[in-house]
């Protein structure tokens, strides 16, 4: 009798497709939310393969016809006509690297967001255990202020930081782009809230093992920290990667501490008129590195998201 | 082995009185148990005995030593804790090796990659005083595991085995057993028993479960409320409680306790049960004490037999404990019962058991324990 009813619910329900309004109305929604923000996308990949005349008319596909075309800047050199035709995507990612010192930038790039990553970890990490796991006095006091200086947007204080800066003449230089970032409250506050997790007889017993304050933070603290610092890193890493306006105002003149965002500028409002395929060839590239870290540690990602968004 | 001193020790979070003046001596080489329900202090007790909290006032003494102000680290005592502990991102060898390494090598020798070079002759010691630690306990196979890949129990082997290598000269736990399941736990009880046998090491274990403190200790201390109620032996905590709380909280199922009074002449009465034992003096309120296993089943026919209906039966095999309801509920009391008798017995039934004589302890309003005499000269006719 049993095998009769187990037959017959398993032919009725529970066919392979089944429709459902709302769960087809959420993919929708999603579905369109997602073309919004990867159509620019889609764009500059699309123009950094295609030429100039492709991109002003508006055709050839995502991928162009990738026929040569004449590059004008090379006649102005004088070269002859037949040296001087080149196919669409070549022409414009080596331009990109050609034009400006690209793979300088990214250096920099490189360098600015190691150095305040790993300068905010070795500020975060002992400010974010003082106030999880340490009783003394303000306690409450000094965690308010951390929420407080979360609220104070970047921008608010550019200017005073710029002045104080300039006045210690450390514009254009590594430390103007470094110094101001190294102090995360939001890392202070991300690891505040993983190491509130972190039971403390952990901490005890390293003390029983005979660890001071300061070993137990990095040989005990850091390393069950790995998930909650690698999502920070994210954060931090695309946050200053990512970021065109602080270094447009501290890096004034010397183009060697261009970071990636500012390379782009190379190519906008020259005499030339605007280029566009080597333009977006030099964005794809410098978020290229971004799109990578972010498929490989797409899961940290997440859980850092969610970490910073519990309680 | 160390003899350990607690004089005078205070401690209060806040207004809140957390230890109200604890002394302890513990004898070097002694399984002392501290026992009592959550909240009552004793793991904030064993803390300050670690070190790892320091007392409002009061001393602790390490083998005559004053050591207020010695690191947890350098009072050489090891803690096993209830979660075990163990760092997550380093092997069970490791994990052991860890307090050896901060101990016996210098900054340089414990720097990542270049230390192990720099002293290998060193690591090779530690790293043989490990496996010997690891095949005591016989955890020797799972040195390279990470705690994670660990059971409860082994688990539990590790945090053991780090705080065995480095011979303390006492040994902290805190709750060590909880965590594991039961059949684990009463067969830990007996290792621990015998680790501590073949140590001849200072234990100081701290527990909310009395069957631990009775079956472990040498002596156990019963804790309440800040204070130590009574100190000594498991048989004489068991047998002779000083006070009501004590007689409550250890023995299971609990003991049975009824309202009665004390007569002119010293005896304890209860309804129509009188105790031939007298005590010094007399009193309108006080509590008898009666262990399940002071009653027994018997003939309704016997003059000294009590009725009751029974209302639950816990069989455990060995034993068959009988909740009784006596006048309608007014009173309750657990019976032990041997199987045999115990078995026929069913819920709902009218049922006669009696007390045995001398058993019965007594207790004044305020808790505290009346001693009764067998004073026969005054003893009127026995009666039930």
């Amino acid at each position: 009798m049993s095998d009769t009813t187990l037959s017959s619910t398993s032919t009725v329900s529970l066919p392979a497709f089944r429709f459902s309004a709302a769960e087809t109305l959420k993919h929708a929604v999603l579905i369109f939310g997602s073309l919004i923000v990867l159509l620019p996308f889609y764009v500059m990949v699309s123009y950094s393969f295609k030429s100039p005349a492709e991109i002003m008319q508006n055709i050839g596909g995502f991928f162009g016809a990738q026929e040569a075309f004449r590059d004008d800047y090379c006649i102005k050199l004088g070269n002859d006509e037949a040296d001087c035709m080149v196919t669409p995507i070549i022409y414009n990612y080596t331009t990109a690297f050609e034009k400006a010192p690209l793979i300088r930038y990214l250096l920099n790039g490189v360098i600015v967001t190691a150095s305040i990553f790993f300068i905010q970890v070795l500020v975060a990490l002992p400010c974010a255990y003082a106030l999880a796991k340490l009783r003394f006095w303000g306690r409450e006091a000094v965690f308010g202020l951390v929420l407080f200086c979360l609220l104070i947007p970047v921008h608010a204080i550019a200017l005073p930081l710029y002045i104080m800066l300039a006045k210690v003449g450390l514009t254009n230089t590594y430390a103007a782009l470094i110094i101001p970032w190294t102090i995360s409250v939001f890392g202070i506050f991300l690891m505040r809230q993983f190491f509130m997790t972190v039971p403390d007889d952990l901490i005890d017993a390293a003390r029983m093992d005979g660890m001071n304050e300061f070993s137990i933070i990095w040989n005990v603290m850091l390393p069950t920290a790995i998930p909650a610092l690698l999502a920070f890193a994210i954060f931090s890493v695309v946050a200053h990667w990512n970021d065109y306006f602080w270094p447009r105002i501290v890096i004034t003149g010397d183009r060697s501490l261009f970071t990636p965002p500012l390379g782009l500028r190379e190519f906008k409002g020259d005499a030339d008129g605007d280029n566009f395929g080597p333009m977006m060839a030099t964005a794809t590239i410098i978020v290229a590195p971004l799109i990578v870290a972010f498929l490989i540690a797409q899961r940290r990602f997440i859980e850092g998201i969610t970490l910073s968004g519990m309680k | 082995m160390a003899a350990i001193s607690l004089k005078a020790i205070e401690k209060s979070f806040g207004d809140t009185s957390v230890l109200e003046g604890i002394n302890l001596d513990i004898a070097p080489g002694e399984f002392l148990t501290l026992v009592g329900p959550s909240g009552c202090g004793k793991s904030t007790l064993l803390r300050i005995l670690a070190g790892l909290e320091a007392p409002s006032s009061g001393d602790v003494l390490i083998d005559g030593r004053k050591v207020n102000q010695v690191r947890p680290a350098d009072r050489n005592l090891a803690m096993v804790f209830q979660s075990y502990a163990l760092y997550p991102h380093l092997t069970v060898g490791q994990n052991m090796m860890t307090p050896l390494r901060l101990r016996d090598l210098s900054f340089a020798e414990r720097l990542p990659f270049a230390g192990p070079l720099l002293a290998r002759s060193k690591y090779k010691v530690l790293w043989a005083q490990v496996t010997e630690t690891a095949k005591i306990l016989q955890i020797d196979h799972l040195l390279d595991r990470k705690p994670g890949q660990l059971s409860g129990g082994q688990r539990q082997r590790a945090a053991l085995g780090r705080a065995m290598v480095r011979k303390p000269a006492g040994f902290l736990m805190d709750e060590p057993l909880s965590n594991l399941d039961a059949a684990l736990r009463i067969h830990m009880r007996s290792e621990l028993a015998e680790l501590h046998r073949s140590l001849a090491t200072t234990f100081v274990y701290v527990t909310h479960d009395q069957a631990e403190a009775l079956t472990m200790s040498d002596r156990m201390a019963v804790m309440m409320d800040g204070n130590i109620l009574q100190l000594g032996t498991p048989d004489e905590i068991y047998n002779n409680p000083r006070d009501i709380r004590v007689a409550e909280f250890v023995g299971a199922p609990k003991i049975n306790l009824l309202p009665g009074h004390l007569d002119s002449n010293g005896h304890a009465r209860c309804g129509g049960v009188v105790l031939t034992r007298v005590a010094a003096t007399s009193s309108d309120k006080i509590t008898i004490g009666l262990r399940p296993e002071h009653l027994s089943l018997c003939d309704d026919t016997d003059p000294e037999a009590l009725k009751g209906r029974v209302v639950h039966k816990e069989n455990l095999g060995a034993d068959i404990y009988l909740h009784i309801s006596m006048k309608d509920g007014a009173h309750r009391l657990v019976v032990r019962a041997a199987p045999l008798d115990g078995v026929a017995v069913s819920i709902g039934q009218d049922i006669a058991f009696k007390r045995h004589h001398g058993a019965a302890m007594i207790f004044e309003a305020g808790g505290k324990r009346i001693g009764l005499d067998n004073n026969a000269g005054t003893a009127v006719a026995e009666v039930a």
